[in-house]
């Protein structure tokens, strides 16, 4: 299937499940929905390096959080078209991830991975410290109650967040079957043969950071919007690093349809989670069913089930 | 010196206080089929590893097709013409067998400025370099379900993919069998036929006695030969080297 | 700005005694990622692991905090022994380290956060010792003894394991499997056996800092995070797989951070030593002593 005709089968996948949500008369499916789709972006976008290149960012939060951030400094300048919004929370993510990758990708994975961690921390601290964007007091962002042509503006919000989905999944199933995807897919099994080979390696991968940067820099736009009240503690959560891996891992991080798995299983889980036992609970069982699958089940739950395909063939 | 593909003058590398390599000066001269040989931790793979750029040398130059390729990336110095096998096969685990040698194609032939291939040209030439080391049975496979020795001719087929001006083979023949190594042989003499210059590090002396040019031996980081292989063999400092092992 | 003497010569004190403290914290990751090349990003979760063990002794039988984790010794170094099984059988043989075992320990990490959560709840926690509270006072200088005492014993602790690892024959293979897995083999000994060993140190010595830390500061399960990016901060400025250079990189962040804290503010000491990290990485990741 090629990507362009990919990319009109998921436009209407995507209108099936708005209207779809429309049916049914709570609102509570498109804030709930609203959260498992931005989920599908920022897995989707981890994969993009963590999955394809094989170089792991535990500092999700950070990028998910500058976008947000950018979306409440630029409100308190003049307040601008969410999609816009997003364009803008898009590249300055983009750009912080191609400045650090620069920075730290000639070395090895290991100390990428360490200093991605750092950066959410500097970030964070920098947030904290910063008066005009709310600080540790936070900010509040005024939402109106609706929009024209669509009605609540949670909706407005949801079709924004699904119109993402569709470009970070498009985006990554157009990688893999490129020679980029073949570049990266190198990178990930052997590094020194690659640049034998004549893959440009840093180049390959300051592409990959600044894309999987600029993805979930986009994601985090809309969140203020979304939430209302920012604080630095809820941006830069735990809570997005961990799904961030957890999801592609468990999914499966080769190709695209794994971290779409992985976070409409786990988004939802945590949903019902957080509303019957306990939001601290949910994070738990996040947590040890990566540990569970990172040993039991390496290719995650698409592994399984070509593991499977392939038994019934034999 | 004029006609020197490639030209080594003074390379050293240290690895702490560990000398790998101690000022050593070569040349190859294009066409030439240039054996490399030595006793285990002699510094061949090392000096490979420098002159593809894998490896920085404290000190010394590397000057290929009269051009100096010190600083450059290694994958800068493939796509100016030298490939290298690895001594321990690196496929690419992840990849058919068939794009691995795929990926040489696209990131160093396509690269080249020029008649980039285009996907048609892309497979024919995939399916020509699997015949060549017949692997061709074995293109959709996963290196995994390759033998050792698959996985060694997978790997010169790589090298060769890259459509070098210079092939460097580090010990490409290690376990093959008799008429295997003659096989080896005769395709890379066969390449140079076709204008592509080799250095052959081996430690099988009849390959390399019979591929041989020009034969350089290095023992502990130093050049102690550089000539005809017949004379280099009877060298004394050669005989003690290898008998002093 | 006017500095008082008074404030800069307590400010650089209170580096030092803290840099102390920070070595011991470092010292197991020093084994773990320096020596053995294990990226164990979980290692703080141990030692918040030690400091809330220390904290239930010590509560319940009045015992003191760094005799406790002495006693509890044993029960880390299995673990750790335990851990690096898991760790070896599922990544390192397969090769899989770099993002697997990544996220293993990031998953080890945020469990154990996330079950002490569960069980402390979020309040800060403290252990009572005669030392928590005074301070020594020399003319100006003020030598608090909450930080005097895990100084000293992280300082005995590098001693020891500094004399281990170069007279004795685990401690010299442990150095050299880094380097020549074929001559620790040839040597009758098992490269995975030694590996364990070390990494079973590594986690050992997370109780003993583990305490150190609670005696230092009261303790909350997310403590633990600030920790990584100082560890790794020491571990690279001082030189991967050098413990003589992580003492001297721990006394460094130390004072940093503490004249940071003096004359900035404490909102931003988190920062430091992350910033310390990125700077060295991009411009002199093989640290100050590395080669």
């Amino acid at each position: 299937m090629r990507t362009r005709v990919f990319l009109l089968v998921m436009i209407a996948a995507a209108a099936v499940v708005f209207f779809a949500a429309r049916m049914v008369s709570n609102d509570y499916v498109f804030f709930a929905g609203y959260t498992v789709l931005q989920f599908v972006v920022l897995a989707t976008a981890w994969n993009i390096l963590g999955g394809y290149t094989g170089y792991v960012n535990f500092g999700s939060a950070a990028f998910f959080a500058l976008g947000a951030y950018a979306t409440v400094f630029l409100h308190k300048l003049y307040p601008l078209p969410i999609p816009l919004l997003i364009l803008i929370g898009g590249a300055v993510s983009g750009i912080v991830g191609l400045g650090m990758g620069y920075l730290t990708l000639r070395l090895r994975g290991a100390f990428f991975a360490i200093a991605t961690l750092a950066l959410a921390v500097v970030l964070q601290t920098l947030v904290v410290n910063w008066d005009y964007v709310g600080g540790s007091r936070g900010a509040y962002i005024i939402r109106p109650n609706e929009i024209a042509l669509i009605g609540p503006y949670v909706q407005y919000l949801f079709l924004l967040m699904l119109a993402l989905a569709v470009i970070s999944l498009t985006v990554a199933r157009g990688i893999e079957r490129s020679q980029l995807g073949y570049g990266f897919a190198t990178i990930r099994d052997d590094e020194l043969a690659a640049e034998a080979s004549g893959v440009p390696t840093l180049r390959l991968k300051l592409i990959a950071t600044t894309l999987s940067g600029a993805l979930m820099g986009m994601a985090g736009a809309p969140f203020p919007y979304y939430i209302g009240y920012l604080q630095p503690s809820s941006a830069f959560g735990l809570e997005y690093a961990v799904n961030s891996i957890a999801m592609p891992m468990i999914g499966g991080t080769t190709n695209w349809v794994g971290p779409l798995i992985g976070a409409i299983l786990l988004g939802s889980l945590q949903q019902i989670a957080t509303v019957t036992i306990s939001s601290a609970v949910n994070l738990l069982i996040v947590g040890l069913l990566l540990v569970a699958f990172v040993i039991i089940a390496p290719n995650g739950i698409v592994g399984l089930v070509q593991n499977w395909m392939r038994g019934r063939t034999k | 010196m004029p006609g020197a593909l490639l030209e080594v003058t003074g390379l050293s590398k240290r690895f702490g206080g560990f000398v790998a390599l101690d000022g050593i000066d070569l040349t190859v001269a294009e066409g030439e089929r240039v054996g490399l040989i030595g006793p285990n931790g002699s510094g061949k793979s090392t000096l490979v590893n420098c002159i593809c750029g894998t490896l920085v040398n404290e000190s010394g130059s590397v000057r290929f097709n009269g051009e100096t390729v010190d600083g450059l990336l290694t994958h800068e110095r493939t796509r100016r013409g030298m490939a290298r096998s690895f001594q321990l096969p690196r496929p690419f685990t992840t990849l058919t067998v068939a794009d691995n040698l795929r990926v040489p194609l696209l990131y160093t032939v396509n690269a080249r400025p020029g008649h980039a291939l285009s996907p048609t040209e892309l497979d024919a030439r995939c399916a020509e370099l699997l015949q060549l080391v017949a692997l061709a049975d074995k293109a959709r496979h996963l290196p995994r379900d390759l033998t050792q020795v698959e996985m060694r001719k997978l790997e010169l087929a790589r090298a060769m993919a890259a459509e070098p001006k210079l092939l460097i083979a580090d010990e490409a023949m290690a376990g093959l069998s008799q008429s295997e190594v003659d096989d080896i042989v005769g395709l890379l003499i066969r390449l140079n036929e076709h204008g592509i210059t080799i250095i052959l590090i081996e430690h099988i002396m009849r390959a390399v006695m019979k591929f041989s040019q020009r034969l350089i031996v290095l023992v502990s980081g130093k050049k102690i030969a550089d000539g005809m292989p017949d004379a280099v063999i009877r060298d004394p400092a050669v005989e003690r080297a290898y008998i002093g092992q | 700005m006017d500095i008082s003497f008074d404030l800069l010569i307590n400010a650089v004190i209170a580096g030092i005694l803290l840099g102390g403290f920070y070595t011991a914290v470092t010292l197991g990751v020093s084994i773990s990622f320096g020596i053995l090349d294990i990226v164990n990003i979980a290692h703080p979760a141990f030692i918040i692991l030690g400091s809330y063990i220390a904290y239930i002794v010590n509560t319940r039988l009045g015992i003191d905090p760094i005799a406790i984790s002495i006693i509890m010794l044993p029960v880390f170094y299995l673990l750790g022994a335990g851990v690096y099984q898991v760790y070896y059988e599922s990544f390192e043989r397969r090769g899989q380290e770099a993002l697997r075992g990544l996220s293993f320990f990031f998953g080890l990490l945020f469990v154990t956060e996330v079950m002490l959560i569960l069980v402390f709840g979020v309040d800060y926690r403290y252990v009572e010792a005669p030392y928590i509270g005074p301070s020594w006072r020399l003319g100006v200088m003020d030598f608090p003894l909450r930080m005097v005492v895990p100084c000293i014993a992280a300082l005995a602790l590098f001693a020891a394991l500094q004399l281990y690892l170069s007279y004795t024959f685990i401690g010299r293979a442990i150095t050299a499997v880094a380097q020549d897995q074929l001559a620790l083999r040839l040597m009758g000994a098992s490269p995975v056996r030694i590996k364990r060993i070390a990494f079973g140190i590594s986690i050992a010595t997370a109780s003993v800092a583990g305490a150190l830390l609670i005696i230092i500061q009261p303790v909350e399960p997310s403590v633990g995070r600030e920790y990584i990016g100082r560890v790794f901060a020491i571990c690279v400025l001082g030189g991967l797989g050098s413990l003589p250079g992580t003492v001297i990189g721990a006394m460094l962040l130390g004072v940093i951070e503490s004249f940071t804290a003096t004359f900035y503010g404490p909102s931003w000491a988190p920062a430091v030593a992350f910033g310390v990290l990125l700077l060295t990485l991009a411009f002199r990741p093989a640290g100050l002593l590395g080669r």
